[in-house]
């Protein structure tokens, strides 16, 4: 194509203008589908508790969590390159910040889980500036040493158990919001009935994260943050406020993760400092699920969180063999695939459930235009 | 109309840029040329934020941007290309202009997509503008450094060593499409050592040579000049 031609059609499409010549899409017809797919299995996971056994409902519980633990750190690490090994401190705070809400306070349970998370962004953005001073592997330390201490913090508090840590008593937990209805929907004993409840809490979590991440990595403030993380010299001069997107990603993941923190410690009703900034439990596993299953994807936290859950339900009666397990797995597969499953399956079929790339074409005017080019 | 004041910039002892007066009038096309390591890099670094001067001004359509981030600058109206090109690896080349139009260009999406689209067909990029930035060779990717500073639509534009490497043909196209770019009514200002792709576009040649302006003037002037014929063929004032 000659540049008189380009030069001509770059006029042509000035004065035209109200034609549009390119289009860009996002979807898919498979990922119309998965997203009909999802949505089927999601009602059916909320109708769920009507038959499934309290056992599967606590497991659930687990997954849904994870699950939200790892879309956060997927979009944090994998999309915004901050790579924290401290989001134990977030799940932490709350945790800590929904067991002071209901027993110092005497807060509804339901209305502490949007607090902890408020807690959990105050605090994300105080620290912000001081980790942000750090880099790469810096970071990553930092992040850890900053839920360390935070950790410490947490056990000074004797009205919340200092250093052992303390239970929720079930009298706190039964005047809460919506027991009463799910006892009477299902004729379940209160325990169990609260194992229902906080099901649904997780499962919302999950999905409005998930759906959220999903937007915000195919809105234009994802695209920057992408930018800024595949190099933010070139992103700067392109426009793009790097210092700013990280920091409120920082902040919003923060808020996420501190819900999902209290939902777990309601459901567990029994805290103390080392599990609730447990590196192992709340970042370990999260960063397992992200690299089994696919980084920088939607689809891979989903793959990796059904993995972890059916390793660990098959191995626990090995004891900690189980842990020798998830290590050889996630080595070979960092060494086989080191896209994650996900990753592996796109690469070989080219397909996405949950597409987030932006695909550029022609409009039909557009593709007119470029034959008469060609013709000419 | 971009104006550089009595710039200075020292690392250390190493003096990279040294009372440099510099302008650009809109519009205008200014080539620069000088050996490795006289400040052409830093130049653009000082005009489009990356470094601070540590004294003098510049001034931007009669704005003090000294203080401004690089990001700011963009946005007032200074687009960069890089002399190692520094793509967005893992998003496709479209979205690489995507982000430059809707940040750098400011504008909304469905103006950002037509622009990208134009301008990947001016670069020769658009049959790859769904490819992986990443996965380009090297000279789509001084095409793709190219069209992204176009993409955020600026009236300066800033090219550093953007012919360097390429085949005669290559590098000739390339003339033609900064010289369409040039005639849109962008100021460009280029840095090159391919010095006839350089003559075939600038209507203004500045010599540096250990962060001073030694020479400026007519290329073919300059060119003839005694202090670029001491600096290139060693040939004693």
């Amino acid at each position: 194509m000659s540049v008189t031609a380009a030069r001509d059609k770059v006029e042509i499409g000035r004065g035209a203008g109200a034609a549009p010549l390119w289009q860009v899409r996002v979807g898919t017809p498979l990922s119309r589908a998965a997203a009909i797919g999802a949505l089927a299995v999601v009602v059916a996971l909320v109708l769920l508790p009507a038959v499934a056994s309290r056992n599967l409902i606590q497991d659930l519980i687990f997954v849904f969590t994870m699950l939200a633990l790892a879309q956060l750190w997927n979009v944090l690490a994998g999309w915004g390159g901050l790579v924290s090994v401290g989001q134990q401190a977030f799940v932490g705070l709350g945790a800590y910040a929904l067991f002071a809400g209901v027993v110092t306070l005497g807060i509804d349970p339901v209305f502490t889980i949007p607090l902890a998370g408020l807690l959990a962004a105050v605090v994300a953005a105080v620290l912000g500036p001081l980790l942000f001073r750090l880099e790469g592997p810096y970071f990553a330390i930092g992040s850890w040493v900053a839920a360390e201490a935070l950790r410490l913090i947490c056990a000074q508090f004797k009205t919340l158990g200092g250093g052992t840590g303390m239970s929720i008593s079930p009298s706190d937990l039964s005047q809460m919001i919506g027991l009463k209805s799910a006892q009477a929907l299902f004729g379940l004993r209160p325990a169990a009935a609260r194992d229902v409840l906080i099901y649904w809490i997780a499962l919302l979590l999950a999905v409005a994260v998930t759906l959220g991440i999903t937007a915000f990595v195919r809105s234009r403030m994802g695209l920057a943050l992408a930018a800024s993380r595949d190099n933010a010299a070139a992103a700067r001069s392109v426009g793009v406020r790097t210092g700013r997107i990280r920091y409120l990603l920082w902040i919003v993941v923060a808020f996420a993760t501190g819900m999902v923190g209290a939902v777990v410690y309601l459901q567990k009703a029994r805290i103390s400092p080392d599990a609730a900034f447990s590196v192992t439990d709340w970042t370990a596993y999260v960063i397992f699920i992200v690299v089994i299953g696919g980084v920088r994807t939607i689809e891979g936290p989903m793959i990796g969180v059904l993995t972890l859950w059916g390793l660990i339900t098959y191995l626990a009666q090995y004891g900690s063999l189980y842990l020798v397990v998830l290590g050889i797995i996630a080595i070979l597969i960092m060494l086989f695939m080191p896209k994650g499953v996900w990753g592996e399956i796109e690469r070989r079929w080219g397909i996405r459930l949950f597409p987030t790339q932006r695909v550029l074409s022609r409009t039909s005017c557009g593709s007119d235009l470029a034959k008469n080019d060609l013709a000419k | 109309m971009l104006e550089l004041k009595a710039v200075s910039k020292a690392f250390g002892a190493i003096v990279v840029a040294e009372r440099i007066d510099l302008s650009l009038s809109s519009g205008e096309a200014l080539g620069v040329i000088g050996p490795n390591g006289a400040g052409k890099s830093t130049l653009f670094n000082l005009i489009t934020g990356m470094l601070r001067p540590d004294s003098g001004r510049v001034i931007l359509d009669g704005r003090d941007i000294t203080d401004l981030a690089p990001e700011d600058r963009c946005r007032a109206g200074i687009g960069r290309s890089f002399q190692i090109p520094l793509p967005f690896d893992h998003l496709s080349v479209f979205e690489n202009l995507s982000v430059a139009a809707l940040f750098g260009g400011g504008m909304g999406q469905a103006e950002a997509v037509q622009h990208c689209g134009r301008t990947l067909e001016l670069t020769g990029l658009e049959a790859k503008a769904n490819r992986p930035a990443g996965s380009l060779p090297l000279l789509d990717r001084k095409r793709l450094e190219l069209a992204r500073a176009l993409a955020t639509r600026p009236r300066t534009l800033l090219l550093d060593e953007i012919a360097g490497g390429l085949t005669e043909a290559e590098c000739h196209e390339l003339v033609e499409t900064i010289r369409t770019i040039h005639a849109g009514g962008v100021g460009i200002i280029w840095i090159e050592h391919v010095v006839h792709a350089l003559l075939a576009v600038v209507q203004r040649l500045v010599v540096l040579d250990f962060g001073r302006v030694v020479a400026q003037g007519v290329p073919a002037e300059v060119m003839r000049s005694s202090e670029v014929q001491t600096i290139y063929m060693g040939v004693p004032a």
